[in-house]
C-alpha cells in the first residue's frame, strides 16, 4: 500500500542520505562507494517495483533500459568530455529519456498481455537487446563497454567528481528526487489504476479503462527511471559494458525487491541495500556468497512473503501490543539454537565449497577462529550435528514464536 | 397492462435504453444465443429469467463486450455497441455486475470505488494530479460508500470483507461511475432471505431514474423489482412481459416456472 506522505517524512530521508557517508565504517571511499552502489539500485528497484509490486508485472528484461540508458548517458558524457557544457548531474535526465524512448518503443509491443505472456516477452526482448549489444560494436564498444570521463567537464558550484561523497551526493540527490515522483505517482489516477490493473485487470474494462494502456504508461515510467539509475551508473563507474543490460542484472533487481518485500514502496529500497551489501561485503568473506542469497531469496519467499518491509512493518506493529514482551521472550529463546543450526549450515556449505571449488587451497582451513581438516571427518560430523540439534531445537521452540505473534494479531485486528 | 404501454410508448422519439436484434453467439458448432431480439425502454426495470445454461450470463457478456456476438445488433441509446470492447460500452454510459464477485481485492474499499469513478467525471490517464486532491472524485465515491453502507469498512481491504458486504461493493463499483444502463448478474446469488431483501431495497433505491437489466434466480426479487420480465430458454426469449402476465404465460410455465412456484 502507498501511504500518504509526510513532508516531515521526506526530509527526515534527505537528513539520513546527508548524513549517511559520515557514518563510522561508511566514512571511508570504500564505504561511500557501497552508498553510492546502493543508491543506484534504490533506485533501480523501486521502478522494478512500480512493475512488480504495483501492477503485478513481473519482468525478465528491467535491465534493458537501465543498461541502455547507461550506454547514452556513456556517450553523452563522451560529448560533454569533447566539449558539450553540460554539468556531469544533469547526464541522468539523458539516461532517463533514452529509458523513456525505449521503454515506448518495447512497451508498445510488450504490454499487450500481462501475466505469463508479459514474462516470457520480457526475458525475449531482454535478450534480444543483450544479443545486439554484441553485435554493433560501434555503439555498444563490444565487450570492453564504453568509457567516459565524469571529471572532464564543465564543474558547477565547484562541482567536480573528484572524490567518491561527490558522488555519493549526487545519487543521493537523485534518488531523493526519483523516490519521490515515484511515490508521487501512484497517488495519481492512473497510478492507483496500475493497483486497479494488478488485482482484477479484467474489471478496469469495466470501469471504462483499457488496462493495455495502463500497463503501457506505467511500463514507459519504469523503464524511465531505470535509465536514470543507469545513467548514475555510468556516472559512478565511468564505464557502461554490456553486464549492464544482461539477464543476471535483471534477475538481480527482481531479487533485490522480492527481498525487500513487493507490498511496500521502502521494500524495494531496503532489499536494494541489502543485496548490494551482500554482494559487496559478504563476496570478501566467502566465495559461497550467491548460495547464501539463494537461500535468502527462498526462505523470504517461502516464509515472508512480505519481505523485509513486511517483517519490519510487522514488528513495529507489535510495538503498539502487550504481546511484544512474550515475543521478545520467544525471541530470546530461539535465538540461540536458530545461531546454532546457522552455524552448522554455515560450516557445512563452507567446508564442502571448499573441497569443491578450491582445492588448491589444501584441506585445512580457518573458520569461525577454528582451525579445521576438511579431510577428516570429525568437521562434516560436529557441524551436521550443529545443524541437526539446533534445527530440531529450533523446530520445538517455533511454536512458542508462532502463540505471542498470533496473540499480538488478535490485539492488532481487535482494536480494528 | 396500461403502465405498460405507457412505459413503451415514447419509443418511436426516443431510442431505447438497450435494444437487441437477433443477436446470436456460437462457440464453434454450439449456438448458445439463437437470434434474441430485446428493447428496454429508459428508466425501465428489465429481468432476465430462464433455467440454468439458457444463456442469461452470455447475453450480459455480449451487451458488456466480454464477448463479441457472432451477428447481429446491440444498440445502446441508439449508437451501435455489437463487439466493441469493454471500456469502450463502460464510456458510453452501459455498467455491470458479475455474477461471481469480481473486485479488486488488494485495494481499499474506498479505493475499489475510486477508482470506479474516474472516468465518467473525465479523469483519464492521468499521471500529473494527485487523486486525493480531487474533489468531485472523493465527494462522487463517498458518497457511494454510503449508499452502499459500506462507509464504516471504508479503509478496509476489499479482498477481506464479508460475502454480504463483497456483493454490495460490486454493486457499489457498478453504479459509481454513474452509468445510466445498469446490468446486473445474479445479485442476491448466494444471499440469505434477508440479505436478499436488503439488496434489492438497496438496488431499488440506487437504480432510480437509471434503466436496470438483471438476471435473477430468485422469483421473489424478479416480481418485486421488475417492470417486465423475458424469459431465456436455450438462448432465445420466449416470453417478454409484465410479471403478472408472465406468470400466467402457459409456456413459461412449461418450461420454467411451474417448478419453482409449485
Amino acid at each position: 500500500m502507498i501511504a500518504r506522505a509526510r513532508p516531515a517524512w521526506w526530509l527526515g530521508a534527505a537528513v539520513l542520505l546527508a548524513v549517511l557517508p559520515w557514518v563510522p565504517g561508511l566514512q571511508s571511499d570504500f564505504g561511500r562507494s557501497l552508498l553510492s552502489q546502493m543508491g543506484i539500485a534504490a533506485i533501480f528497484a523501486l521502478s522494478y517495483n512500480l512493475l512488480l509490486g504495483q501492477t503485478g508485472l513481473l519482468s525478465f528484461g528491467h535491465a534493458v533500459y537501465f543498461g541502455l540508458g547507461g550506454y547514452v548517458s556513456a556517450h553523452f558524457m563522451r560529448a560533454i568530455n569533447a566539449g558539450l557544457p553540460v554539468p556531469i548531474a544533469l547526464v541522468p535526465v539523458a539516461g532517463a529519456l533514452a529509458g523513456l524512448a525505449f521503454g515506448i518503443a518495447f512497451g508498445a509491443l510488450t504490454t499487450r498481455r500481462g501475466g505469463t505472456i508479459f514474462a516470457l516477452i520480457s526475458l525475449g526482448v531482454g535478450e534480444l537487446v543483450h544479443a545486439t549489444s554484441l553485435m554493433l560494436p560501434s555503439f555498444f564498444g563490444g565487450e570492453e563497454g564504453v568509457t567516459a570521463s565524469r571529471t572532464k567537464a564543465p564543474h558547477p558550484l565547484g562541482l567536480d567528481f573528484g572524490s567518491q561523497l561527490q558522488v555519493y551526493y549526487v545519487i543521493a540527490a537523485w534518488l531523493l528526487v526519483a523516490a519521490l515522483l515515484m511515490h508521487a505517482f501512484m497517488r495519481t489516477p492512473v497510478g492507483r489504476l496500475c493497483n486497479a490493473v494488478r488485482d482484477n485487470p479484467e474489471r478496469v474494462e469495466f470501469i471504462g479503462y483499457n488496462p493495455q494502456r495502463v500497463r503501457f504508461i506505467v511500463f514507459s515510467i519504469a523503464a524511465a527511471f531505470a535509465g536514470l539509475a543507469g545513467g548514475l551508473h555510468a556516472i559512478n563507474y565511468e564505464i557502461v559494458a554490456a553486464e549492464a543490460l544482461s539477464a543476471t542484472r535483471s534477475g538481480e533487481v527482481l531479487l533485490m525487491v522480492y527481498i525487500g518485500g513487493v507490498h511496500h514502496f521502502m521494500g524495494a529500497i531496503l532489499g536494494a541495500a541489502a543485496i548490494t551489501w551482500l554482494q559487496v561485503s559478504l563476496s570478501d568473506y566467502t566465495t559461497a556468497w550467491l548460495l547464501y542469497l539463494g537461500l535468502l531469496f527462498m526462505g523470504i519467499v517461502a516464509f515472508v512473503p512480505g519481505g523485509l518491509a513486511g517483517l519490519v512493518t510487522m514488528h513495529l506493529a507489535a510495538l503498539r501490543t502487550r504481546a511484544l514482551a512474550a515475543i521478545a521472550r520467544a525471541y530470546a529463546a530461539a535465538l540461540p539454537v536458530a545461531l546454532l543450526a546457522s552455524a552448522g549450515a554455515i560450516t557445512l556449505i563452507e567446508i564442502a565449497y571448499r573441497r569443491s571449488t578450491q582445492p588448491e587451497a589444501g584441506t585445512r582451513m580457518k573458520l569461525f577462529w577454528i582451525p579445521m581438516d576438511t579431510a577428516k571427518p570429525w568437521p562434516w560430523l560436529a557441524a551436521a550435528a550443529l545443524l541437526a540439534v539446533g534445527a530440531a531445537a529450533l523446530l520445538r521452540l517455533w511454536p512458542r514464536v508462532s502463540r505471542a505473534w498470533a496473540s499480538a494479531g488478535e490485539e492488532l485486528h481487535g482494536r480494528g | 397492462m396500461a403502465d405498460a404501454l405507457a412505459v413503451t410508448a415514447p419509443e418511436a422519439v426516443v431510442p431505447a435504453a438497450l435494444e437487441l436484434r437477433d443477436v446470436h453467439k456460437s462457440f464453434g458448432a454450439t449456438s448458445i444465443i439463437r437470434g434474441v431480439s430485446l428493447s428496454v425502454p429508459r428508466g425501465e426495470r428489465h429481468a432476465i429469467i430462464g433455467p440454468n445454461g439458457a444463456g442469461k450470463s452470455t447475453l450480459f457478456n455480449l451487451v458488456s463486450g466480454r464477448l463479441r456476438p457472432t451477428r447481429g445488433s446491440i444498440r445502446l441509446e441508439g449508437q451501435e455497441i455489437a463487439g466493441k470492447r469493454a471500456f469502450r460500452i463502460a464510456r458510453r454510459g452501459l455498467a455491470r455486475s458479475f455474477q461471481v464477485t469480481n473486485i479488486f481485492p488488494r485495494l481499499t474499499v474506498y479505493e475499489n470505488i475510486r477508482c470506479s469513478v474516474l472516468w465518467s467525471l473525465g479523469y483519464r490517464y492521468d499521471f500529473w494530479r494527485r487523486i486525493d486532491r480531487l474533489r468531485d472524485a472523493n465527494e462522487r465515491a463517498e458518497h457511494t460508500l454510503e449508499q452502499i453502507h459500506l462507509a464504516g469498512r471504508r479503509d478496509a481491504l476489499a479482498g477481506v470483507l464479508t460475502y454480504a458486504e463483497q456483493r454490495a461493493l460490486e454493486i457499489g463499483i457498478t453504479i459509481a461511475g454513474g452509468a445510466r444502463v445498469i446490468l446486473l448478474d445474479e445479485p442476491t446469488a448466494g444471499m440469505s432471505r434477508q440479505e436478499a431483501e436488503h439488496t434489492v431495497e438497496l438496488i431499488r433505491s440506487l437504480t432510480r431514474d437509471r434503466t436496470l437489466v438483471m438476471v435473477e434466480h430468485d422469483m421473489g426479487v424478479v416480481f418485486g423489482l421488475a417492470d417486465r420480465i423475458s424469459v431465456l430458454v436455450y438462448g432465445e426469449i420466449i416470453a417478454t412481459d409484465v410479471p403478472q402476465r408472465i406468470r400466467a404465460n402457459e409456456a413459461v410455465r412449461a418450461a420454467y416456472l411451474g417448478t419453482v412456484d409449485a
